[in-house]
């Protein structure tokens, strides 16, 4: 490509024109979350109470171009320049961002957590003494890096995003500057965090040294002669362990539960949502779109992984008695049935990926769902410990139906979403008749089973036990706070009662590459 | 050209990095071992892409550079928070969540 690069430099560059509507949410995003930045620089105090509604508004408003880029359909997938057939295209970056409706889809489901999530965050953070408008400014840089994250077909774009994913959630995660808690939630999160970026880069290092691009496409097509050298062997299981410690897998899971309790509890929501689905998109490029050829590589190590994953993410979640914690094993239980699919993936590889999305559609509806009743009961109770939830009933009725739908929806009941999800994995598992497939069918089978005992546990706490301090005043929900879960117990109900709707979004053709 | 020879000293760095990681209890000397580990990446990429006749990895490794000191410059607050908060850099004392 350097001689590429010598005609570019000789000859008059001809520079296509951007097609400023295919990366219009990116440059949304960031001309907002630089706008909320200025304002807040400017008038300080006098705006602070406002910044939660403008950051939310800017979400919002980046919708709208994903919106009517999937309304109008054609011309995708598009990339960063419009190609025109005259002008030959001779960029070096050349599809490396593509927008496809893969893409779409996790912008979309993207923008419409972070929203949540500011929504969750905006009581939380205004009542203790933090630093308000910064977060939110953090907030929308790793949501910036999350939309990139989705178009990039490229290890360059692809280690960007997750580092602006990264590292302004290390920052968050160590918000409450003098607790104890919350700082060693950061230090644990960024020194595993960065260690995980160090092992991804290596595994990229060697991939991009066997195919001479760093494009996912270009890589697809260097080791496309099916062949295993011990290099790109290497590579793939760096690059898949850098990828394991985002997604929290087993044994890379072990910042997650600490980090969780640790952190501010809406952070913990969008490292558990967001952060996590961030990390399995960058899973679901690399693997679909430059490992196509590679499964008898990849597919047994993401076995391995996704089996230990569920397994050990269940039975340490069976013992916890904090709520939060519970939650954060459950994460990484439910990370296990979303790798699942990409453990079958050779030959159905446009299946795997849209059951991985429809997991992490649904899996954001209900999880978000939780945090927000165990935000709100922590209102109350001041505590997440299991027991503080006795007689919930009692004093929030409605406020424990939400959650109980939830806690269905993790555990896969029907007919609230989380079935739905379970029910893709598994059709995907088992088709195919593959003994590999199948075999992880039945540890998946076995492990919901194991963890709907948890989850009904919490829900018997709510509906069935005394509170423990006899305490039944009413819980004051502000605005906000109910907003979120009444969005959050909508979309779980819609997603098991109509699954229509969100397999239609996440039926893709396949995950375009790029030029 | 000699790949190999820039490839063993890759690996030999990436090693030592990862060994510092694994081992060290201080904040600080944990960070410089993920430097070890950058840095080798960095030789990786430069020999890759002049062995390839190719541009981009040099790009990556400025890349990699640049982000390389974000994410320093966030762990280096971080460790000086907890410094602040504890009055010591030994990360195996930050033992208060367990389980």
């Amino acid at each position: 490509m350097s001689g590429t690069f010598v005609t570019l430099v000789a000859a008059e560059i001809e520079r296509p024109s951007i097609d400023w509507h295919a990366i219009a949410p990116e440059l949304i995003l960031l001309g907002g979350g630089a706008l909320v930045t200025v304002i807040d620089l400017i008038w300080l105090e006098r705006v602070r109470k406002l910044i939660p509604t403008l950051t939310s508004l800017v979400f919002l408003v980046a919708l709208i171009p994903v919106i009517t880029l999937w309304a109008d359909g054609s011309g995708l997938p598009r990339g960063l320049w419009i190609i025109d057939e005259n002008v030959p295209a001779t960029g070096v970056w050349e599809g490396a961002f593509v927008v496809d409706n893969y893409s779409l889809v996790l912008k979309g489901l993207f923008l419409l957590s972070a929203y949540v999530i500011v929504l969750l965050s905006t009581n939380y953070m205004s009542e203790g003494d933090y630093y308000d408008s910064e977060y939110y400014q953090l907030i929308a840089a790793s949501v910036l890096g999350m939309l990139v994250m989705s178009s990039s077909r490229d290890l360059i774009s692809i280690f960007v995003a997750l580092e602006l994913v990264s590292i302004p959630a290390y920052l968050m995660a160590a918000w409450r500057k003098r607790d104890l808690k919350s700082n060693e939630a950061g230090l644990k999160y960024m020194l595993m965090g960065v260690f995980a970026s160090a092992i991804l880069l290596y595994g990229m290092s060697l991939l991009y040294g066997i195919a001479g691009s760093t494009l996912l496409s270009d890589i697809a097509a260097a080791i496309d002669i099916g062949e295993s050298r011990p290099v790109i062997t290497l590579g793939i299981v760096f690059t898949i362990i850098g990828f394991g410690f985002k997604v929290s897998a087993v044994p890379f899971h072990t910042w997650a539960p600490d980090t969780y309790e640790g952190a501010p509890t809406p952070l913990t929501a969008f490292l558990a949502v967001a952060s996590k689905a961030a990390g399995f998109v960058a899973l679901i490029n690399v693997v679909i779109v430059a490992l196509p050829t590679q499964a008898n590589v990849v597919e047994p190590f993401i076995w391995v992984l996704a089996a230990i994953t569920m397994t050990v993410g269940n039975l340490i979640a069976l013992r916890q008695t904090n709520l939060v914690r519970m939650l954060a094993y459950s994460g990484v239980a439910q990370a296990g049935y979303m790798l699942a699919p990409l453990a079958v993936y050779d030959g159905i590889s446009d299946r795997a990926t849209s059951a991985v999305v429809t997991y992490l559609v649904i899996y954001a509806a209900m999880n978000l769902g939780a945090f927000a009743v165990v935000i709100i009961a922590a209102r109350k109770t001041r505590s997440a410990e299991l027991s503080s939830y006795g007689g919930m009933f009692n004093y929030a009725p409605g406020l424990t139906l939400a959650m109980t739908i939830f806690l269905f929806s993790l555990a896969g009941i029907p007919p609230v979403g989380g079935w739905w999800a379970k029910f893709e994995v598994f059709r995907v598992l088992t088709e195919g008749n593959r003994t590999s497939g199948i075999a992880l069918a039945v540890i998946a089978a076995v492990n919901s089973v194991i963890a709907a005992f948890y989850y009904l546990n919490i829900a018997k706490q709510m509906w069935f036990l005394p509170s423990p301090d006899g305490d039944n005043s009413r819980i004051a929900i502000p605005p906000a706070l109910l907003a979120a879960v009444g969005l959050t117990v909508a979309a779980t109900i819609v997603s098991g009662v109509l699954p229509g709707v969100v397999s239609d979004m996440t039926d893709f053709v396949n995950v375009a590459a790029g030029q | 050209m000699f790949l190999n020879q820039f490839l063993f000293l890759s690996a030999v760095l990436f090693c030592i990095g990862v060994y510092g990681v694994l081992t060290r209890k201080n904040g600080v000397l944990v960070l410089m071992s993920i430097e070890l580990i950058l840095n080798a990446v960095n030789i990786n990429m430069v020999a890759f892409g002049a062995f390839n006749a190719d541009l981009g990895g040099q790009v990556f490794a400025l890349f990699i550079i640049a982000v390389a000191a974000a994410e320093v410059g966030v762990g280096l607050a971080i460790v000086l928070l907890i410094y602040r908060n504890r009055r010591s850099i030994d990360i195996t004392e930050a033992d208060l969540m367990k389980g």
